[in-house]
């Protein structure tokens, strides 16, 4: 079965339609990198697969894990293992990452039927995850997100994405705003999560991410439709062409 | 506001006004109404010594005199005082509920959710009365004798008259004069019961006073008085109220609270607030009109204020501190939240007098439904009060867009050396916030939950560490259903 199904969607932002008939399969152990311009709806893809309210979805149907998207809230999506990584992710003032971290983890496992963490169990989680995604002890003790720079919440996402363990990583330019070290950090982590049943949605406008986090397939989404797929040489194309002849549709 | 120092109780000498005396007093309940019978027949009722009667009558004379007040900002129809009952035995009342299945089961539920007891429950549902199910008076009996062996007195109002009638006489309303404001003075005339803790010179109180008497809180009634004294170099933690919401069948509370810090002494005050809120169109309801105010009697004494309101109809309810004592600190925290059709008008005075004298005010509002939440706060800083210190900071929060927030900040400097700070911020809980926290596995109802506590943090840190964990799961219950 696939871990994620999206026939002929549809989808709009303020009455504006921006998804003009979307269709993509991903199967559980792939990686699929989903580049195009600025402003073609590759955030309002995944602010709809991940259930974003201000995000309406018109027409088509989204399977993942076999069930119909439709029928679960945002949170329940996120518990079912779709995990999003933010393009902008936003800042909790007065939580703590660490406190945020734990009642994350504590709710997917309640879903899931599994026994809740306690304060041990949940540091030596942390040990574990800083293995696969170094991140500062600062950033973990201070409110979410709250004035960390840019690359600081890229690699906090990453992070809570290791903690969480999704079926499927969707990443929004998770890459745009780190510096090359910050760059292999996430790429790496990435890579250690990958593996036989989890999957990926790697939106990124560069080359570069790709370079370590190899993909299976390349897809290009030009004004709400996907226009091209291909092979990870595909991006490639892209780097030396740009979107340009697709300007003229 | 006038600030009036031990000085009302001179007047207590002249007894100006005598009448006799004629209400029946053998039922259970007195009559509805007020007038001057009535307040002889409570004082009677609690056998209480002449001197107490005169400050109550005297108290109603001047009550006639006044008007209610009309600048804070909350509605409500006139309340007809003539109607209301002022005096009814702490016990059962005959049309309690019989048991647990006659309770709104709504009410029910936050029980549930907020962990009580069912034995408890019961009790703040008004289905048994205290003694009946709990074995307060030998856990009581214990506590109280420990204190005693340090020299602490703590106990009922009405005990405190009757067996340190020379403390209660030296500082009943020598924070809060009789005549200090409309709902107190009604206050000072028909006090029902309330608590009384005097600390002595030196000693640190070990525990936390009131943690023990969570239960009896469910009973003080309509209008508790509360004093509690630290003497020199004294410490005393005292905590009000509790969390589970409480039913009562009174509409209007009004309450004073004076607090007197000698000498380096300090006291940290604690509330809970969670009176019934009325339903969602605000049938139903208390009218919480409360006067607390603590007097940094002493040099280098300090007064804490830390207060979280979740329920009420209508709060209005200002914690002062009136800082006379050079080096005097006088602190205030609070959380106030209103949901639904709730109006809450608070804030804090805090009164400079001494010199080198320091305040912080930290304020945080939240809003939700329709309801109004209004800081109004006061800081003064008086010609003797050389290099006094204040700094506020007022958040408010709004949930939803049909809500408000008003903050009104009053400053009043007559010495230049003063410096007063003031910070103010209104901020609305983002969706995105909430999406985040959903794309995190938590509910909307846990994500707002999250914010919100967030937000009020630092408030939340200068709770008593059991009280402040039940005070977030509070908070989360008030707001459930603001969001989605
Ligand atoms: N909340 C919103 N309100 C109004 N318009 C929106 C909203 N969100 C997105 N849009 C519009 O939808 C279109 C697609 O935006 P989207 O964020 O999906 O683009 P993108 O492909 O992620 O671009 P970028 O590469 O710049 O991140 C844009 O024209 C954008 O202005
Ligand atoms: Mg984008």
């Amino acid at each position: 079965m696939a871990l994620l199904e999206i026939k002929d969607l549809h989808a709009s932002v303020a009455d504006k339609p921006i998804l003009k008939g979307i269709n993509l399969t991903i199967k559980p152990g792939e990686v699929h990198a989903l580049m195009g311009p600025n402003g073609s709806g590759k955030s309002t893809l995944s602010n709809v697969l991940a259930g974003n309210e201000a995000y309406v979805k018109t027409r088509g149907q989204v399977l993942f894990n076999g069930v119909d998207i439709d029928d679960l809230a945002a949170h329940e999506r996120a518990c079912a293992g779709m995990f999003l990584a933010f393009q902008y992710p936003v800042e909790i003032a007065g939580i703590s990452n660490m406190y945020f971290l734990k009642a994350a983890v504590n709710a997917v496992r309640k879903y899931q039927g599994r026994d809740q963490l306690d304060a041990m169990d949940f540091l030596d989680l942390i040990e574990e995850k800083k293995k696969v995604v170094t991140i500062r002890d600062d950033l973990l003790e201070r409110a979410v997100n709250s004035g960390f720079s840019g690359g600081e919440k890229k690699r906090n996402e990453i992070f809570q994405m290791a903690m969480l363990e999704p079926k499927l990583g969707i990443l929004d330019e998770t890459d745009s705003g780190l510096d090359i070290d910050a760059l292999r950090v996430v790429a790496d982590g990435v890579n250690a999560l990958r593996n036989e049943e989890r999957g990926f949605l790697v939106i990124t406008h560069y080359q570069r991410l790709l370079d370590y986090i190899v993909p299976d397939h390349v897809h290009v989404l030009v004004d709400g439709q996907i226009v091209k797929s291909g092979g990870k040489e595909l991006a490639l194309e892209l780097e030396d062409e740009g979107y340009t002849s697709w300007d003229s549709e | 506001m006038k600030i009036e120092d031990e000085k009302s109780f001179d007047e207590l000498g002249d007894k100006e006004y005598k009448y006799g005396f004629v209400t029946d007093i053998e039922s259970d309940s007195l009559p509805p109404g007020l007038n001057e019978d009535i307040v002889r027949a409570i004082s009677k009722r609690k056998d209480e010594p002449e001197w107490l009667t005169d400050w109550r009558v005297k108290a109603y004379h001047h009550w006639t005199t006044l008007e209610e007040p009309t600048w804070a900002k909350v509605e409500f129809p006139p309340i007809d005082y003539q109607a209301l009952s002022y005096y009814s035995a702490p016990k059962q009342k005959i049309d309690a509920p019989k048991s647990l299945d006659e309770i709104d089961p709504e009410l029910l539920e936050t029980y549930k959710k907020l962990g009580i007891p069912l034995h408890e429950q019961e009790v703040f549902a008004g289905v048994v009365a205290v003694d009946a199910v709990f074995d307060s008076v030998s856990v009581a009996t214990t506590f109280k004798g420990k204190l005693e062996e340090m020299g602490i007195i703590f106990g009922s109002f009405s005990d405190a008259v009757k067996e340190h009638p020379e403390l209660v006489k030296k500082y009943l309303g020598s924070v809060v004069p009789y005549k200090d404001n409309y709902y107190a003075t009604l206050n000072s005339a028909v006090f029902s019961d309330g608590s009384f803790c005097y600390v002595p010179p030196g000693v640190r109180c070990p525990m936390e006073l009131s943690t023990y008497f969570r239960i009896n809180a469910a009973n003080t009634g309509q209008f508790e008085r509360t004093l509690l004294i630290a003497d020199e170099g004294a410490y005393v933690s005292y905590l009000e109220g509790c969390t589970a919401p409480q039913r009562d069948e009174n509409q209007l509370h009004a309450a004073v609270v004076e607090l007197v810090a000698h000498k380096d002494a300090q006291i940290k005050y604690s509330t809970v607030q969670n009176w019934y809120p009325g339903d969602k169109d605000g049938k139903g309801g208390i009218y919480n009109f409360v006067t607390k105010r603590g007097h940094c009697r002493g040099d280098n004494s300090k007064i804490s204020w830390t207060q979280v309101e979740t329920g009420s109809a209508i709060t209005w309810k200002y914690p002062s501190c009136i800082l006379k004592g050079d080096n005097s600190v006088g602190e205030f925290y609070s959380v106030a939240v209103t949901n639904n059709m709730q109006q809450a008008d608070t804030g804090t005075k805090m009164i400079h007098i001494g010199k080198n004298t320091s305040s912080t005010i930290i304020s945080k509002g939240i809003s939700a439904g329709k309801a109004q939440n209004s800081y109004r706060g006061m800081v003064k800083v008086v010609e003797t009060a050389e290099n006094a210190r204040n700094f506020s900071q007022c958040d408010s929060m709004l949930i939803g867009d049909q809500c408000g927030a008003h903050t009104f900040p009053y400053i009043d400097v007559s010495n230049p050396t003063a410096q007063v700070e003031h910070e103010a911020t209104t901020t609305k809980i983002g969706e995105d916030q909430i999406f985040y926290c959903n794309q995190r596995g938590l509910d909307t109802e846990e994500a707002v939950t999250m914010i919100v506590n967030g937000f009020c943090k630092e408030v939340f840190r200068e709770l008593p560490m059991e009280f402040a964990v039940e005070a977030q799961k509070l908070l989360g219950i008030s707001l459930e259903g603001s969001v989605g």
